[in-house]
């Protein structure tokens, strides 16, 4: 979604200006940003540093002991409870960010390529339940996958199975379904764009040149269209690995996740410190396995060519 | 050849309509179930009632919560669309350097666990010695909301003809006036589907309002408490409904105020781009 923001460079100035007055533009903008930007700093920068310290300190009940220790991460990575959450939410996302790229891919492609006059309204279509409340999606998946829920007195109202199973809810497939549907849009949005970018005329000049529609299809589109799949992975990626509503309500004993331990340390346990590496921990894995994604991907991209 | 060609589109088109069923299905059961007399979500319907509709003026908790989210949606709004209107014309107008860098912070909360945002929002203002109120949920909602309101406004900024200013201003205008008159009117969509995209954004959000706000409950924390008791699902789904028609309704209008933004500056992009 930054695509838009970042898309074109704005207008140079025509010809060619002195340096004095290229400087007050710089100045001009920079001082139009600063609100903003300033606001991002206090309350996002200064605040992840503030967890980055926490995680570095200890509690004694109410008071935070500021000599400086190992032991959070320690604990983090170690102890099977967290190691086996992180692990599970690692797991969780990477297969919800392969899955929706996958179911996506398709939905963006023929948009882009068979949309026709139709392409703005399809987008729409698609955008809609993402507008409907998080927490109500997620609720909805509980109704159609519970004991009593729709799923299961369907299969039975068809004599597909005779009693209701209770497989369904509470674990991680559960969990791994409801994100897959959550997270849809986003992927489908930046591999739309990156679809529109690709020159038809070469898709034209492989068919022209012998290639079938599978293999110019391998070649020329899929490879070119790399960037917006990296980007659909990384969206849908980032956030899953710390989500919070989904596994509480679907997930049961067998799907909770890092971000339901987190927040334990900040509620019930109050050990902020130990949250705070938590939340280190997460970000440092999550940042090593995006910055992974994008080189099999590129490395994917290169071999097709 | 050309019937592998003509095969694909059909095969594509289908998986399209399946695909979107899947997108919808969850959503559908919503309303369904909100006018279903039993509590129980679970075919076939009992009964079509519509009480649990009736019922929800009735609730106290339910009408100060619809409030608070009001008056949090309405601020977060406000505030993110300022904030992101300065950012998005500094941004599509000049050049300087750290432009990017700048950029990429203030797009940052869209791909953080909000978790983690929310959280390290919290340290910091137990630290500062804020207590938690509706105010701290603002503030926390600003935060998120602008990297949509910039991606709203830079696509309505974008492709601007500066020209139009510079004639203003060629024609006596001042600056501000030349803002008021000629800048303004033609960004006006852009300003007002940001405005909508927030306030839906913050209508919505749970995560951010459950760890920031203290006593006062929003509409999804009110709607989170229910959850717990198996007999209000109904009335937590009438709930849902109405907030859906909400959203459907405001999205709508922001989607067609911001194409008409981007035609005016002759330019496509927006939520989609």
């Amino acid at each position: 979604m930054t695509v838009a923001a970042e898309g074109s460079p704005p207008l140079r100035m025509a010809g060619a200006r002195r340096n004095p007055l290229l400087q007050s533009e710089a100045v001009q903008g920079f001082a139009l940003i600063s609100p903003t930007f300033v606001y991002a700093l206090i309350l996002l920068v200064l605040p992840i540093l503030v967890v980055i310290a926490h995680s570095f300190w200890t509690q004694n009940y109410l008071t935070i002991d500021h000599t400086f220790t190992l032991e959070n991460y320690r604990i983090a990575l170690t102890e099977p409870i967290y190691r086996d959450l992180l692990w599970r939410s690692l797991y969780i996302s990477l297969t919800v960010s392969l899955l929706t790229v996958a179911l996506a891919y398709p939905i963006a492609y023929f948009i882009s390529f068979h949309g026709g006059r139709h392409k703005s309204l399809w987008l729409f279509l698609i955008t809609i339940p993402f507008w409907t409340s998080y927490l109500l999606r997620v609720m909805s998946w509980k109704v159609i996958l519970g004991y009593n829920g729709v799923l299961n007195s369907g299969l039975m109202g068809l004599g597909i199975i005779s009693e209701p199973s209770d497989a369904l809810l509470y674990n991680s497939t559960a969990v791994i379904i409801t994100l897959t549907h959550a997270w849809a849009t986003f992927a489908i949005l930046p591999i739309f764009v990156s679809l529109e970018k690709v020159d038809r005329t070469l898709v034209e000049a492989a068919t022209d040149l012998g290639d079938g529609p599978l293999r110019s299809f391998l070649r020329v589109t899929l490879p070119l269209s790399a960037p917006g799949v990296i980007s659909a992975a990384l969206i849908v990626m980032i956030p899953t690995v710390g989500d919070y509503v989904t596994p509480k309500l679907v997930g049961g004993k067998d799907g909770v996740m890092i971000a339901n331990a987190i927040q334990a340390q900040f509620g019930k346990a109050s050990n902020w410190p130990l949250g705070a590496a938590l939340s280190v921990t997460t970000m440092i894995i999550v940042s090593l396995m995006a910055g992974a994604t994008v080189l099999i991907i590129r490395a994917l991209q290169r071999l097709a060519r | 050849m050309t019937a592998t060609r003509r095969f694909l589109p059909g095969w594509l088109s289908s998986y399209a309509t399946l695909y979107i069923l899947f997108l919808y299905l969850p959503v559908i059961f919503l309303p369904i179930f909100s006018i279903n007399t039993a509590a129980t979500p679970k075919f076939p319907l009992s009964g079509i009632t519509l009480h649990w509709y009736e019922d929800l003026p009735k609730t106290p908790a339910l009408i100060d919560a619809t409030w608070n989210s009001l008056i949090v949606g309405v601020s977060a709004s406000i505030l993110s669309t300022v904030l992101g209107i300065l950012a998005a014309r500094s941004i599509t107008r000049y050049r300087y350097p750290g432009r990017r860098a700048i950029n990429g912070l203030i797009m940052a909360p869209l791909v953080l666990p909000e978790v983690i945002v929310a959280i390290s929002m919290l340290l910091v203002m137990l630290q500062l010695g804020l207590s938690l109120s509706l105010f701290t949920v603002v503030l926390g909602h600003v935060l998120i909301c602008i990297p949509y309101s910039m991606t709203v406004l830079t696509s309505g900024f974008e492709g601007f003809d500066r020209s139009l200013e510079e004639a203003s201003a060629d024609l006596g205008e001042s600056a501000f006036g030349t803002f008021r008159r000629v800048t303004l009117p033609m960004v006006a969509p852009a300003i007002i589907s940001s405005l909508l995209v927030c306030f839906t954004i913050s209508l919505d959000e749970f995560i951010i309002a459950f760890f920031l706000t203290g006593t006062e409950a929003t509409l999804p924390i009110y709607i989170w408490g229910q959850l717990r008791f198996a007999a209000k699902l109904p009335g937590v789904l009438a709930l849902g409904t109405l907030l859906l028609l909400a959203s459907f309704v405001l999205m709508t209008i922001a989607e067609i105020l911001r194409r008409r933004a981007a035609r005016r500056t002759q330019n496509e992009g927006g939520l989609h781009a």
